[in-house]
């Protein structure tokens, strides 16, 4: 269903959103968050370790529907998502991996631009289990770029990856974000990744959790490394100020 | 080798047990081999070895399917599994004998009766291994498949199958010596051919050297079958697991 302000590609209210811990006491996990992304931009849910970004991430993709609230997402959008471990079929190869993700009007979709920004050329006919993590977690995002999303969530896709190769992971999901225009969802811990890559960020409090700041970050391309350190910076005060209040009341 | 070895001792054992004893009942490979041959010549034992075959097949497929559907969905619904659960250990401790003989009460004795009722024998073991091994399939893989709406075939070759196929193979190779067992007893009690039928007949001549030959000829058969069939399958269902670094 299209909204009055016509271009949010996605709509999220989440009244609250608890789970049953394995000895049956509930925990609360997000209470009274809201979240609005625009059609073709990027934004990244910041947060604590645990306080709730994967379950966040998992009602917006539709995967999870036992919440309160609301998720509009309107048109039959196509959903890509890179989970935070890559989640691939260790019986299959990388390429079956990534043909297998694919709807049925892009079966035969040429993958070779792809691939090789994603530099997984040499690896298409090796099983996951061949793999290392970071080559794994190439194919992960190139299955599913391939689908050729609207939606494209990440679930800190680049964690425990070597610094180097986190760096050049994320220059290519900029250039692919960028290309593609997909409307992305990007949660992560890591502040100065989320500044280098978003337009818009969301902070996240402890559980239960909800949006305590919501900050919009100047055009991309005007972002040099040291605005990114700079305006990290900047936004880390607030965030900690922010943070510190959360629960206060 | 150590293998071959073994056998040629089993086999050495038995020729001296049989002289020693020099008794009708207790022929020796010598003479199970002439009849083997003889029986081979006049066609006989390769007939009745298809028949039996055929049955062996039959009913192992239809276990074989059957078990997987029911146990995939006792693995994946906590309540069908409440629900069907009695009515499997009903049926786990039912005496294959009981199931032969209703089987042939009710639906009288033609081939049918005789195949469903090995296959129902089968049916609760296959039930309870893929059960299992529907409980371990990976939920995060389940959630990987939702988010990018594998259609429900495309599911079951590439994600349910493979991940299953352990599980599979372990009920297939156990299932194979049961049913071969099952259907001797099947066509001893209701079928006019097979090699139960046969074993039944031999036995009331006393005529151990028929019996022996037709047992042993359908062991062979079998081990032919787990090394040619079963095992090959199974080598190219874990092809990817060997090529872990």
């Amino acid at each position: 269903m299209q909204t009055a302000g016509g271009d949010a590609l996605l709509e999220l209210r989440i009244d609250a959103k608890s789970y049953r811990s394995a000895d049956g006491t509930p925990v609360e996990v997000v209470r009274g968050l809201s979240l609005r992304l625009e059609a073709g931009s990027f934004g990244a849910l910041i947060g604590p370790s645990g306080c709730g970004k994967t379950t966040i991430l998992k009602i917006a993709a539709g995967l999870d529907a036992d919440f309160r609230g609301e998720r509009r997402a309107p048109g039959p959008g196509r959903l890509g998502v890179v989970f935070q471990e890559p989640r691939l079929l260790a019986w299959r190869t990388v390429e079956q991996n990534i043909r297998l993700a694919l709807p049925a009007d892009r079966i035969d979709v040429d993958l070779a631009d792809l691939v090789e920004i994603l530099g997984l050329g040499a690896h298409l006919t090796r099983y996951p289990g061949e793999l290392s993590l970071g080559l794994a977690r190439r194919a992960a995002i190139a299955r599913a770029f391939a689908v050729d999303p609207d939606f494209l969530l990440l679930d800190e896709p680049f964690v425990s990856l070597d610094e180097t190769t986190a760096d050049r992971l994320r220059d290519e999901l900029l250039a692919l974000t960028t290309r593609t225009r997909a409307t992305t969802l990007f949660v992560t811990h890591d502040l100065l990744e989320a500044v280098q890559l978003a337009d818009r960020l969301f902070f996240l409090c402890d559980r239960p959790t909800r949006i305590v700041l919501e900050k919009e970050l100047p055009p991309r391309r005007i972002r040099s490394k040291d605005m990114v350190a700079s305006l990290g910076n900047e936004i880390r005060a607030l965030a900690t100020q922010a943070m510190a209040g959360a629960h206060d009341n | 080798m150590p293998r071959f070895f073994s056998l040629i001792v089993l086999i050495a054992a038995w020729a001296v047990t049989a002289t020693l004893v020099h008794s009708r009942l207790l022929p020796g490979p010598l003479a199970v081999g002439a009849t083997t041959l003889a029986e081979l010549r006049s066609g006989e034992l390769p007939f009745q070895m298809a028949c039996t075959l055929a049955r062996v097949i039959g009913s192992f497929a239809i276990a074989m399917i059957l078990g997987s559907m029911a146990g995939y969905a006792m693995g994946r619904s906590k309540s069908v599994d409440r629900f069907a659960d009695s009515w499997l250990v009903v049926l786990i401790n039912m005496p294959a004998l009981v199931v032969i003989i209703f089987a042939y009460i009710w639906i009288g004795l033609n081939e049918t009766a005789a195949i469903l009722a090995v296959a129902i024998t089968k049916l609760p073991n296959v039930i309870v291994v893929v059960r299992e091994g529907a409980r371990a399939l990976d939920p995060e893989i389940d959630e990987m498949t939702r988010a990018f709406q594998f259609t429900g075939f495309k599911r079951i070759r590439h994600v349910v199958i493979p991940q299953l196929a352990p599980y599979l193979a372990a009920s297939s190779r156990s299932g194979l010596s049961i049913v071969w067992k099952i259907v001797l007893v099947v066509e001893l009690l209701g079928r006019p051919n097979g090699v139960g039928f046969v074993l039944g007949s031999a036995f009331s001549l006393f005529d151990m050297a028929k019996i022996l030959s037709y047992a042993i000829c359908f062991i062979v058969l079998m081990l032919l079958i787990e090394g040619f069939v079963v095992q090959p399958l199974e080598r190219r269902a874990n092809r990817w697991r060997r090529r872990l670094a």
